[in-house]
């Protein structure tokens, strides 16, 4: 893999074709699960490490498997993986498995995991599989962070609060309390506040977009201009 | 045509076979753990409601089965922890189910010394609404620390402030309280009615169908 192609994965994957916030991929956990900032990026980063080793595993088996029998062998492979981290998780987060909960056999069900085994896993060498596996799992994982940011901010007044659950009793210092005294606010932790949170996102990544394009239009013109001239 | 489609199958057979394989290969590393992790989490809870002075046994293995009970309103069978000094019954760990939370059942671990007095509530699980019912959590406030040292007849009226009662509540969540309170009274009840059997070493106690 060159550094080119490297480079151009992860720009796809974390900001160009974001399944969070472009894609508008696996919406169900994305609301459910970014009340806080530690549950998304827990279920972020299981998710990216499903995605990547899902990706590693199916990319050498593309010519092997015959192309009517791929869906259910790459479900399969998928849910195979999805288990072992659930098992890992449970035995060495268990706190944190028991918030995530459903949400983490649920990732077998993520139609973000198979589209992109879809569409690129089963076309592509492993290395640049995984690698696209990974920065797609980064980027949705970037999205609940900041979603959860967002939301535990509005509702709570904190951030990193249950952190302790991911890195054990210790790391009950890491919370910040940003409102002190805060009565917190209802509706962004509820559902209805990550749709909100979710819908200012997507305007914001847009907006940048729009402003990046109309900056590359007019330094267009500016070069066409300055030629004539 | 055959040919491809026998081909297909020896193709999923050989994946499911090696997934299967990758399981049972976790499962065997993981399952010790898993249940450690279990119990030490159990052990933890009750823990907090249990005080350390109080027991000297192995409350996690000294158990009882209780089969559904109205005053419980439990399901199915739970598991009741025993906890003895000196091989004498000290506290009861049961668990008990508010069925009319504001959003559905909430579970309670609610530990009855055996004179009958409260060690200890703790909710285990439930759906109220967040930053507003979910004050009966420890994590959010010591609400349901207002049930210790209270017992079946003791305040006399087991309801929250606004029926005329002793419990407190926050003002916007009424139900929840309520419904927490109304289910600590009837697990007390329990205990008073099935006390010598809880503490026996003997079959399951058998609870009325509710």
């Amino acid at each position: 893999m060159t550094y080119q192609e490297f480079k151009d994965i992860l720009y796809n994957g974390v900001w160009k074709q974001n399944t969070g916030v472009v894609q508008l991929l696996g919406m169900c956990p994305i609301l459910a699960v970014s009340s806080t900032v530690v549950n998304g990026v827990s279920l972020g980063l299981a998710t990216a490490l499903v995605m990547a080793l899902s990706s590693a595993a199916i990319a050498p088996i593309r010519t092997i498997v015959p192309n009517e029998a791929r869906i259910p062998v790459f479900i399969l492979i998928i849910a195979v993986l999805v288990t072992v981290v659930q098992y890992l998780m449970n035995a060495y987060m268990y706190s944190l498995y028991v918030v995530l909960g459903i949400f983490i056999p649920l990732i077998v069900t993520n139609c973000i995991v198979l589209a992109r085994i879809e569409a690129f896993a089963a076309k592509n060498p492993p290395m640049q599989s995984a690698m696209d596996g990974m920065a797609m799992g980064l980027g949705l994982t970037a999205v609940l962070a900041v979603l959860g940011a967002m939301r535990e901010i509005a509702g709570h007044g904190t951030l990193l609060s249950g952190i302790d659950m991911a890195l054990g009793e210790s790391a009950k210092s890491l919370v910040i309390t940003v409102i002190p005294n805060y009565h917190g606010f209802l509706l962004a932790i509820l559902p209805p506040g990550a749709f909100i949170a979710l819908g200012l996102l997507i305007a914001g990544k847009n907006w940048l977009n729009l402003r990046a394009e109309a900056k590359a239009r007019s330094a267009a013109i500016q070069a066409v201009q300055t030629q004539a001239a | 045509m055959a040919r491809a489609s026998f081909h297909t199958a020896v193709n999923l057979l050989a994946f499911a076979l090696i997934g299967t394989a990758i399981l049972a290969f976790t499962y065997a590393q993981t399952h010790d753990k898993i249940a450690q992790s279990e119990e030490a989490e159990k052990l933890k809870l009750i823990s907090q409601i249990v005080p350390q002075d109080m027991f000297d046994n192995d409350i996690i293995k000294d158990t009882q089965q209780i089969k559904a009970d109205a005053l419980l309103g439990n399901d199915g069978t739970t598991t009741a922890y025993r906890a003895r000094l000196l091989d004498k019954p000290s506290v009861l760990v049961l668990e008990a189910v508010a069925p009319d939370g504001y959003s559905g059942r909430i579970t309670l671990l609610v530990a009855i010394k055996s004179n009958g007095e409260l060690a200890g509530v703790r909710v285990v699980s439930h759906k109220e609404t967040p930053g507003l019912g979910d004050y009966i959590e420890i994590a959010r406030s010591n609400w349901i620390k207002g049930f210790d040292g209270k017992s079946a007849t003791q305040p006399g009226d087991w309801k929250v402030k606004k029926d005329g009662g002793q419990f407190d509540y926050m003002a916007g969540a009424t139900i929840t309280p309520r419904a927490v309170v109304k289910a600590v009274h009837k697990a007390l009840q329990y205990f008073e009615l099935h006390h010598d059997a809880l503490f026996a070493p003997s079959d399951p106690i058998k609870g009325k169908k509710p």
